[in-house]
């Protein structure tokens, strides 16, 4: 059992952090201390371009072997402790940093990559050979603030209501198979996605095996590690449309798919045989944060609680009904997403980093897998 | 950062006694943003203090609700929102829900009533084996799983709304009623899986389903009129309840699940 939130504001409005912690104080008894945490995003204006990372380390010489790293193969603008404050109930938190940072040119070049991948290998590589560096996060004008403890006491060790930001979302922990540390709370990101989960990923030794061979090593020690992984993947690498993402990580049971329409059936058919090995199995609510919107989605057959609500432009959701009404004062509507069905908020204006929408064959699915350009054939709408 | 006011930490629920106001035997309780331990144990001191009706107000997510206790004529009132497990094990009392419901509402409940003048979430009514619980919107998924009856204990639930997959799963017992009045869910009456391994009780469901959403293990009826005769006093009192009309629920006819076996995998993980 954890706790979720995720809140958007589509007017690309900012809200203070606070409302996450609020959000996530009423759902205090979903965790058990060992884990709490928070994304926010448009948080950083006076840095909007640059790569912000949020830095773990267990001691000075990890600190500056990283550091090492970083000053080879980036640009470093700013660099700085984490502010905190000293909150009760917060203890052993390890060497805090941010760097503002961008790629070197010149090693961006010789790496011949985008600077989005040549950030993920940068990751993969801190996360993997350093010892005791762990990447929190990555991305732009976004951070993620995570540690072990109460979310409440998270936020305010953080004084994440210092923060504004257009897209926020929150996590209470209850560690059952992984162990509860700082670097395995949630939200788990990568450039500027952020993943908190609700729930158990059965899947993740062949999930983990899959993402291996794109690049992506499994460092943290905790499953959700690999949703943001495969959202990163099918999203940006594979420019999968959001809601076939959303498809093949909550696949429909075979027994649903025999009884869509036909070119419905093709193209669910294609997702499962291409994307089988990312397919997320066992229980899960999660919600995925990024530069654009917010994303919730439940497992199936609904093994985990999830519900949404709306307020104006402001889209909520959260593991109970009470966490959003802590925050939103009257709600235009509440309800229970459908299992296996997202819950999306888009902020208008603001570039939405997914590709297309849903109108995709089952041979423009393979085609976007495969890369091939050439897909000549009907579109189906998949509800 | 854009700001740097610094405030004051913001409070999570207080770990204090919530402010209790008597009047006759009726007292009102105020919860907001108390912790549900307190909640509970103002509610019990009220109870044992001879007060027979406790008006909780500003709840909010407060759990564990009129859990545990015991007594015919006592009755909780709820204004807001309460958490998880509502009523659970309860036994006797009337909980009255001005709000919406969360997940677990009557828990293995064993007698009382259980009145939601909104919609709940998912489990609800996991293992009861006594009582009412009348929901008057749309409910979630595995609502009624494993319902049980015990001699003259009869669990009954009816959900005004619709429903997700899974009602009545593994039902032993007890009667399971949804009524599609008032939904804000698109789609069918219930979901899939309804009913999947019942071995006992009967689910009722205003209109029709498809074979596909109903398990193996249940037979698909449609009520006949002295079935529904022998309904329409259960009806009735839930109608005056929630405010429907019960001459437009009975308008259309309704269908019955029961099991066709009372040990479907009696031949599953044994030797013959």
């Amino acid at each position: 059992m954890c706790g979720l939130m995720g809140i958007c504001d589509q007017s690309g409005a900012l809200m203070s952090g606070e409302n996450a912690i609020k959000a996530m104080a009423v759902q205090r008894d979903r965790g058990n201390g060992l884990g709490g945490g928070y994304a926010g995003y448009g948080i950083y204006p006076e840095f909007p371009d640059h790569f912000c990372f949020h830095m773990m380390y267990h001691d000075v010489k990890a600190k500056e072997e990283a550091e090492a790293v970083f000053d080879r193969y980036f640009t470093v603008d700013l660099a700085e402790p984490m502010p905190t404050r000293a909150v009760k109930g917060i203890t052993d938190a390890p060497l805090l940093w941010r760097y503002f940072l961008q790629p070197d040119p010149h090693k961006l070049a010789d790496s011949e990559m985008t600077a989005e991948d040549f950030v993920v290998h940068m990751v993969m590589l801190v996360n993997s050979s350093i010892d005791g560096a762990f990447v929190a996060s990555s991305g732009k004008n976004m951070g993620a603030f995570k540690g072990v403890g109460f979310p409440e006491e998270i936020g305010h060790y953080y004084l994440l209501e210092e923060y504004e930001g257009h897209t926020w979302v929150g996590h209470n922990r209850f560690p059952t198979n992984t162990p509860g540390w700082w670097g395995g709370a949630h939200p788990f990101t990568l450039l500027d996605w952020s993943i908190v989960h609700n729930g158990e990923i059965s899947s993740y030794g062949i999930n983990s095996r899959y993402l291996e061979q794109f690049g992506y090593k499994c460092t943290l020690g905790t499953d959700t590690e690999v949703a943001a992984y495969l959202f990163d993947l099918m999203l940006r690498r594979h420019k999968l449309p959001l809601e076939l993402a959303c498809k093949a990580l909550a696949s429909p049971l075979w027994s649903e798919i025999d009884r869509m329409p036909e070119a419905e059936q093709a193209v669910m058919r294609s997702l499962r045989a291409v994307y089988g090995p990312g397919m997320l199995n066992g229980p899960f609510a999660i919600v995925l944060g990024f530069n654009g919107g917010m994303v919730a989605l439940n497992d199936r057959i609904k093994l985990r609680p999830l519900v949404a609500a709306r307020q104006g432009s402001i889209m909520m959701v959260a593991s109970e009904e009470s966490a959003m009404r802590e925050v939103l004062t009257a709600p235009d509507e509440v309800w229970a997403p459908k299992a296996g069905e997202p819950v999306i908020a888009r902020i208008e204006g603001m570039d939405w980093p997914i590709h297309g929408d849903l109108h995709l064959s089952a041979s423009e699915v393979s085609c976007a897998v495969t890369g091939v350009d050439a897909c000549d054939v009907e579109t189906v709408e998949v509800s | 950062m854009t700001t740097m006011t610094i405030k004051g930490p913001i409070e999570g629920y207080l770990q204090m006694e919530p402010s209790v106001s008597v009047e006759g035997d009726v007292a009102t309780i105020d919860c907001q943003s108390i912790y549900y331990k307190y909640v509970n144990e103002a509610v019990r001191r009220c109870f044992a203090d001879g007060v027979k009706t406790v008006k909780l107000i500003n709840v909010n997510g407060q759990r564990y609700i009129g859990t545990g206790i015991k007594g015919k004529d006592l009755r909780i009132e709820v204004h807001g929102t309460p958490g998880q497990d509502m009523a659970m094990l309860m036994d006797g009392p009337t909980v009255e829900v001005y709000g919406n419901a969360q997940d677990g509402v009557g828990n293995t409940m064993n007698a009382g009533t259980v009145i939601v003048h909104g919609s709940a979430g998912d489990v609800l009514g996991y293992g009861m084996r006594g009582g009412r619980v009348f929901i008057k919107g749309d409910v979630g998924y595995r609502v009624g799983i494993h319902m049980k009856a015990y001699e003259d204990l009869r669990p009954i639930m009816v959900c005004g709304g619709k429903a997700r997959d899974f009602f009545g799963e593994y039902m032993a017992g007890g009667l399971l009623v949804l009524l599609g009045m008032e939904s804000r869910l698109e789609g069918p009456l219930v979901g899939g899986y309804v009913g999947t391994g019942m071995h006992g009780g009967e689910i009722v469901l205003r209109g029709e389903v498809e074979p596909w959403q109903v398990g193996k293990e249940c037979g698909i009826f449609t009520a006949t009129e002295e079935e529904m005769a022998a309904l329409r006093p259960l009806l009735d009192e839930y109608c005056s309840a929630v405010g429907f009309d019960v001459d437009e629920v009975m308008s259309v006819p309704f269908t019955r699940l029961v099991p066709i076996s009372h040990r479907p995998y009696g031949k599953l993980y044994t030797y013959l």
